[in-house]
């Protein structure tokens, strides 16, 4: 069954690595439908966060590739996994009018977005949350008209002291 | 020291005593400093592809890391099929490239190539060299990670002003520090002796055995697991030699044109134990039938392979000879059972059997037959990729690991003639034989100059069928003998269909074998007919240089038996009788 799945990346900043990445998955045939790559509280280690919809057995394949990487340290795929939090981010440029701009005010007030230019025919908003938060906002907004949007992808860090369970560097 | 003297120190010091290569412009720091090094003797190929070729052959036949050095952009470029040809097949190359000064990289400069970017899916790992202090920690990793693990290919790139560059305070580094990169060699214990249990258990076990066993020197174990278990072998393209060819437990080959017995055994086992195997596709044929029902172990040092192709029920990720020597402890005695005595019977009733031609014409199979009887009992056969590797497979007798080098998993025709180079380089006292088609030979064949120039002894044997053999018997096979491009001999006064040779019609062929060679500078013989091959065989073997021996053979063999693509195992084709 395809499935989306979230999987984080633990790697050294060594020159072209979100190259190696991308490179590995597109030769193995795997499409990413979103990653980011950002630096961490080590200045030698970054973090990648990609998604991929991919079947369980395809998913275990993608983490064992991954982890051949010699700039790879860590590969950890967090789906189905409690113990961690997961987020994204969005900023959205809707279309507003002045009959429904208190509809949309209730919404961000709910939603807890955060509006960074509001104009007379235009509202521009940010939100973070779970993916399912903004799938739902979106899916709130569309009928005000959405002109444009960017997502930013997953990504995730573990809950206070994980138990080092489902984590495969050199495999079990 | 600046970048090019310390690229050859920290070579010398990872042992290497020769380089495969060609020069150009932004390298000729590096050949300054060869100029002058006697350590490491230097072997000016024709062309690039030919030096990683022989890198490789270099490798596979002494285990120890093969070197290549080229210059930037197209001596770059022209390694490629060299690299992949390694990765496949895991053997452990380091290529140097030169590459343009740092500060015009990304402007299209003149030999500019992107060798980070062009090699990155085909290699182990790669480097562009930024800043020369980097240079000696650079060559230190490159080799450790080519050699260990499951080995392969490494690439660094060097910008000509890192190789000029001057380093105060060298110091080579003494220890590795890859946090990411901590190979398994030692297997989970729990998960041997459950193979031990279901070996224990298994009726009808069967070993199915590759190149792991070869890498990793695991024939003793493999040996003494054999004596104690009566376990049955069979035994991949990359794994021949790992076990001798006339042990009372080995099937021989399986896979698309595997033997009767080894295919047989495969499907009708009931415990399949892979040992440093990949179950390519030529192995298994369509996965949903392949091993079906059965109990998989496998034993691999590459995570990543285990449950790629074929799922496995008992995973074993380590070294084959440790787990191999691991395994032996833990496993009960075996006695012979009824499996056995089955695979006997295959043996005896499925020996292999080709129609001789009746004719006194040539055989390739009798070619190989009688090569068992005139090489050295210690000779490395390498072969080029096609029919006469399928029938070298098959027909050689081989008896030592590290004695049988073939492109098993890219298949690249021109293989045979660079890596027997590279293997005859790397093992003088040991007689090298090169079996090539007349069209792989064509594929490097500039390389008969080096052989020649440098009298590195290479006995190579072509069988000249006129053809594009193996891509012809597809053709012959299932495409109603529409040979489209595969006949070498084809030239304008054909006919615009032709089903095959038909007498008077045919143009000359060409090349001259025979010229070609002694144009090179080389000794050469040819049998016509199948009463010449002894004597051709007899004197080509017994010249000290280099020689080329053409058999003109039938040229519309076939190899069989064969399983067809996208058939499982249970359908062998058996061929004429």
């Amino acid at each position: 069954m395809l499935e989306k799945h979230t999987i984080i990346i633990t790697v050294l900043n060594s020159a072209g690595v979100l190259a190696r990445i991308s490179a590995l998955l597109s030769q193995r045939g795997y499409n990413i439908e979103s990653a980011i790559a950002a630096p961490t509280e080590d200045p030698n280690v970054y973090k990648i966060s990609i998604v991929v919809e991919q079947t369980e057995e395809h998913i275990e394949q993608i983490v064992k590739q991954l982890n051949k990487l010699v700039d790879t340290i860590r590969v950890t795929d967090i789906s189905h996994k409690g113990n961690y939090i997961v987020r994204e981010y969005i900023i959205l440029k809707l279309d507003v009018t002045a009959k429904n701009r208190t509809d949309l005010f209730q919404l961000i007030h709910v939603f807890k977005a955060n509006p960074i230019d509001v104009a007379m025919d235009h509202v521009i908003l940010e939100l973070s949350g779970t993916r399912r938060k903004i799938d739902r906002f979106i899916e709130m907004v569309k009928p005000f008209g959405i002109r444009e949007y960017v997502r930013s992808g997953e990504f995730a860090m573990a809950e206070y002291q994980l138990p080092n369970k489902g984590d495969s560097k050199n495999g079990d | 020291m600046n970048g090019a003297q310390i690229l050859i120190d920290g070579l010398i010091r990872e042992g290497v005593d020769t380089i495969f290569g060609y020069p150009g412009g932004v390298v000729i720091p590096i050949f300054d400093v060869l100029y002058s090094t006697r350590a490491i003797k230097f072997l000016l190929t024709r062309h690039e592809q030919g030096a990683t070729h022989a890198a490789d052959g270099y490798a596979r036949s002494t285990g120890k890391v093969g070197v290549c050095l080229v210059t930037s952009g197209p001596g770059a470029t022209n390694t490629i099929t060299g690299i992949a040809t390694a990765k496949m097949d895991s053997s452990p190359i380091v290529i140097i490239s030169g590459q343009v000064p740092s500060g015009n990289i990304g402007t299209d400069a003149f030999q500019e190539t992107d060798m980070l970017g062009l090699t990155r899916s085909i290699c182990k790992h790669n480097y562009l060299v930024q800043d020369v202090k980097d240079l000696p920690k650079i060559i230190k990793e490159a080799f450790y990670i080519a050699r260990t693990g499951r080995p392969g290919p490494v690439s660094i790139d060097i910008p000509v002003d890192v190789s000029n560059a001057k380093l105060k305070n060298y110091e080579y580094p003494e220890s590795i520090d890859l946090p990411g990169y901590k190979p398994t060699v030692k297997a989970n214990s729990g998960q041997i002796i459950k193979l031990a249990q279901a070996i224990a258990i298994a009726q009808k076990p069967l070993l199915y055995t590759g190149g792991g066993i070869v890498t990793s020197g695991a024939t003793d174990e493999l040996l003494k697991l054999i004596d104690k278990t009566r376990i049955p072998v069979v035994t991949t393209l990359m794994g021949l030699g790992s076990i001798p060819f006339d042990h009372p437990c080995f099937l021989g080959m399986p896979g698309m044109h595997g033997t009767v017995t080894a295919n047989k055994a495969m499907v009708e086992c009931d415990l399949l134990i892979g040992v440093g195997v990949r179950f390519d596709d030529r192995i298994t044929g369509p996965r949903h039938t392949f091993a079906t029902g059965k109990n998989v172990a496998h034993i691999d040092i590459d995570p990543a392979e285990i449950s790629k192709n074929i799922k496995a029920n008992i995973p074993v990720v380590g070294n084959a000879k440790e787990v191999l020597s691991e395994l032996l402890k833990k496993v009960k005695e075996r006695p012979r059972n009824s499996w056995n005595e089955r695979t006997d019977f295959w043996k005896a009733k499925y020996p292999l059997k080709y129609k001789d031609a009746g004719d006194g014409t040539v055989n390739p199979q009798y070619v190989i037959e009688r090569l068992n009887e005139f090489s050295d009992k210690n000779a490395i056969l390498v072969t080029d990729v096609g029919q006469q590797q399928m029938w070298s497979a098959l027909y050689y007798h081989h008896r030592l690991p590290r004695h049988f080098l073939s492109s098993g998993g890219l298949g690249t025709m021109g293989f045979g003639l660079p890596s027997a180079m590279g293997a005859a380089v790397g093992n003088p006292d040991t007689q090298v034989v090169c079996v090539s088609g007349d069209g792989g030979i064509q594929m490097n064949i500039q390389e008969l100059a080096t052989c020649a120039i440098n009298r590195i002894p290479v006995k190579i044997v072509v069988l000249n069928n006129a053809f594009l053999g193996m891509v012809r018997q597809w053709q012959d096979m299932f495409w109603d003998k529409r040979y489209a491009q595969t006949c070498l001999q084809r030239g304008p006064e054909c006919p615009e269909e032709c089903h095959g040779p038909n007498g008077e019609c045919i143009p000359r062929y060409l090349p001259d074998f025979i010229k070609v060679a002694q144009a090179n500078g080389m000794v050469a013989y040819r049998a016509n007919n199948k009463a010449e091959v002894d004597e051709v065989l007899r004197k080509g073997l017994a010249e000290d240089g280099p020689v080329l021996m053409e058999f003109l053979v039938n040229r519309e063999e076939n190899v069989y038996p064969m399983v067809s693509a996208g058939k499982p195992l249970t359908e062998i084709i058996m061929g004429e009788e």
